[in-house]
């Protein structure tokens, strides 16, 4: 360790980069240096293919270290539970703050707000510049698609567990009359449809332990 | 579909909200659990460690700043909590033939080349790398992590970061070389 820390990177300023390159990490700007050295260098472009190698192996050698038990869950909120109660202090970072608010707004408020900020801008441009945009109106409509209305009903967000088949997940929701909205997203969830309108929240409560009682799910929890 | 960021659930972690961190842990769990593995190298202890590291975040989200991502200032607690394991733990258990019990269930290397199977020979030198090395190629390789996020995790300068990449990635290519693969680098 310590013999690392007062030696020097032997390699070019490039070459240092590829593992970064590889996994796709860089900015666009060394991304591109990058792309141009292997463009122009077969020796490097050679190493590059090595680095490539590394990264597939190490995710296959992650990828076979499977998971932890349900049991590292249930300690963490036993914990949690444990924890004294306390005030509903909140984070007074204002990025996080501005994110909570946009994540509060539903997709089709968003949507509306940015097409009447779009609007705005447009037309203080306008006022500037004297520039008359007649013809453009048109394109800053909403930018929802027109739905049945996806937004109605219960949802909850589930993982299905990775030994469950395709056959599994299909007979799972067809047996609970489940609809998948959306997904996979990060974290492999998917938002599922439970209800096609408003439940009490204990009837709720029932139906998602009874998913989670199923083989077929990981995880499942509700959402707003 | 729009998903909860991970700043906006750590915002309602800190105001007590426990199904935002059932969401979070859901997320991130089994990233954070093969990270601790990887360095601790056994199984109970790395389960236990997730649960220490989540109840850490649990404590700590109305300290977040939000000036590295989620993902990263949860690496570097599961990288302090796992090393602060390792101190701890009695001399007898840092044996490495009991940590193999764990790794890469493929062949050792030299059935492995036997068999010409090159990625699994690759993967048996990924698992005999130092721990600092075996770190820094998982932080780059499998969590993604920029050379400034990296350099957040382990608290090591940026260039220190490339150079260390540079001769983990040097160490295997020795390994391979001893195990008759010649990459033709460094």
């Amino acid at each position: 360790m310590n013999a690392i820390k007062q030696e020097e990177a032997p390699q070019g300023d490039v070459e240092a980069l590829l593992p970064w390159h590889a996994a796709g990490t860089l900015s666009r700007r060394d991304a591109q240096r990058v792309e141009e050295a292997l463009a122009r260098d077969p020796e490097l472009a050679r190493r590059y293919d090595l680095v490539r190698e590394e990264l597939g192996e190490t995710i296959h050698l992650n990828e076979t270290l499977g998971a932890p038990s349900a049991r590292a869950m249930e300690k963490l909120f036993a914990k949690i539970d444990a924890e004294p109660a306390r005030k509903a202090a909140r984070s007074f970072n204002l990025g996080a703050r501005v994110s909570e608010w946009f994540a509060s707004l539903t997709p089709r408020t968003l949507a509306l707000s940015a097409s009447v900020a779009v609007l705005a801008i447009l037309l203080q441009a306008g006022f500037i510049a004297d520039i008359v945009l007649k013809d453009r109106s048109a394109e800053y409509g909403t930018a929802s698609a027109p739905t049945s209305d996806p937004g109605v009903g219960e949802f909850t967000l589930i993982r299905f567990a990775p030994q469950a088949s395709a056959d599994d997940i299909t007979k799972f929701l067809a047996a609970n009359k489940l609809q998948v909205a959306a997904g996979p997203v990060a974290g492999g969830f998917y938002r599922v449809r439970v209800a096609d309108t408003k439940l009490p929240k204990e009837e709720l409560g029932r139906i998602v332990k009874k998913l989670q009682d199923d083989k077929v799910v990981s995880f499942i929890a509700t959402v707003q | 579909m729009q998903t909860t960021s991970d700043e906006v659930l750590i915002g309602r972690i800190a105001g007590g909200d426990r199904l935002a961190m059932q969401v979070l842990f859901a997320r991130h769990h089994v990233r954070v659990y093969r990270f601790v593995l990887r360095l601790v190298r056994n199984e109970a202890t790395a389960e236990d460690l997730i649960s220490e590291v989540f109840l850490d975040i649990w404590r700590q989200a109305g300290k977040f700043e939000g000036r590295s991502a989620v993902s990263t200032w949860m690496l570097g607690i599961a990288r302090f909590k796992a090393l602060s394991a390792l101190r701890k733990r009695p001399e007898e258990e840092l044996d490495d033939e009991a940590a193999e019990a764990i790794e890469d269930q493929s062949d050792d290397p030299e059935t492995a080349l036997a068999k010409k199977d090159k990625g699994s020979v690759l993967r048996q030198c990924l698992t005999k790398l130092s721990a600092e090395h075996r770190e820094i190629v998982d932080l780059v390789y499998y969590h993604e992590k920029s050379v400034e996020e990296v350099a957040e995790i382990v608290g090591i300068p940026e260039a220190t970061v490339k150079t260390r990449m540079f001769y983990a990635r040097k160490k295997l290519s020795e390994l391979l070389k001893q195990q008759g693969i010649e990459r033709g680098w460094p």
